[in-house]
């Protein structure tokens, strides 16, 4: 018998209050969010992944845990042994070990060799979603990428959170 | 397309268009070397593109983490386990730090203007 997802709000927010922090800005979207509809058949489809979990390759500055709003772009023929992570707020040990569990690349790759997806950016974006401002999440990382996503051709993004 | 392991998040934030995996976070694209639901979840998560015609929707994917749900439990009511936040780049390993200090991959690291400003200002005040 399956059992209802975590609540994650109300436990994090119980836990706050627990520990004496002030209350987590969740952000709430309340208007009908923007639509865009499909140009091309997934087979013919540039996919552009984007993802939160912190991921940079060896050689890139890693993430730091206050605020970054910083973005990585990762070419997409990277080795999958050169990935790493950098982020606080989850358990990095699957991801440390396979990084497709929070950066699918060799996922997508196959789909691509696969014919199921027309191909792949040039790059994949990454930072570290742990960023208490939403205000700088709208005004400087999110403008940053639409900026790249249009450079790179990118028919969709896939958002890949932790 | 968002990807979700948190339903509750994922419906405030409300992209336009998501898919929930119920599994434990950090696990939004599958479980560790398992190509074949990897393959899976992102061939539904794909297919959405297609599917999904309400502005909002998240499509519930069928991927169960185990059959026991103990997971769901874990760490609840624990006190602040997350690492100390700072503005020092946190390496996975001493030896990213020493490849990273060479900067030959400078030009891969967007808006980092915010980066080099923190650690000039913690630089200036000592």
């Amino acid at each position: 018998m399956a059992e209802a997802p975590v609540e994650y709000i109300k436990s994090i927010t119980r836990q706050y209050a627990k520990l004496g922090y002030k209350p987590y800005g969740w952000v709430y979207n309340t208007d009908t969010p923007p639509w865009q509809p499909l140009r091309k058949p997934l087979a013919q489809s540039r996919v552009a992944l984007i993802a939160s979990g912190g991921i940079y390759r060896r050689g890139q500055v890693a993430f730091h845990f206050k605020d970054d709003t910083s973005l990585r772009l990762i070419p997409t023929d990277v080795r999958t042994e050169e990935l790493r992570t950098s982020h606080f707020a989850y358990d990095q040990t699957d991801a440390r070990k396979d990084p497709n569990v929070v950066f699918p690349i060799d996922t997508l790759r196959g789909l691509v060799q696969e014919g199921f997806i027309g191909g792949l950016t040039e790059h994949a974006f990454t930072f570290m979603g742990g960023i208490y401002s939403s205000r700088r999440v709208a005004e400087e990382l999110a403008p940053a990428i639409t900026a790249r996503l249009k450079d790179e051709r990118a028919d969709l993004a896939l958002l890949v959170p932790v | 397309m968002t990807m979700s392991s948190a339903l509750d998040i994922t419906r405030a934030a409300n992209p336009p268009r998501s898919v929930f995996t119920d599994f434990p976070l950090g696990h939004t694209a599958g479980k560790p070397f398992d190509r074949r639901l990897q393959r899976e979840i992102m061939i539904e998560t794909l297919s959405a593109f297609e599917t999904i015609q309400t502005p909002g929707s998240i499509k519930m994917l069928p991927f169960e983490w185990s059959a026991d749900h103990s997971w769901k439990h874990a760490g609840a009511g624990e006190g602040d386990n997350r690492t100390e936040r700072t503005a020092e780049p946190q390496y996975q390993t001493e030896d990213d730090k020493a490849a990273a200090s060479e900067g030959k991959l400078a030009e891969e690291c967007i808006v980092c203007s915010n980066w080099s400003a923190d650690s000039d200002a913690r630089r200036s005040t000592g």
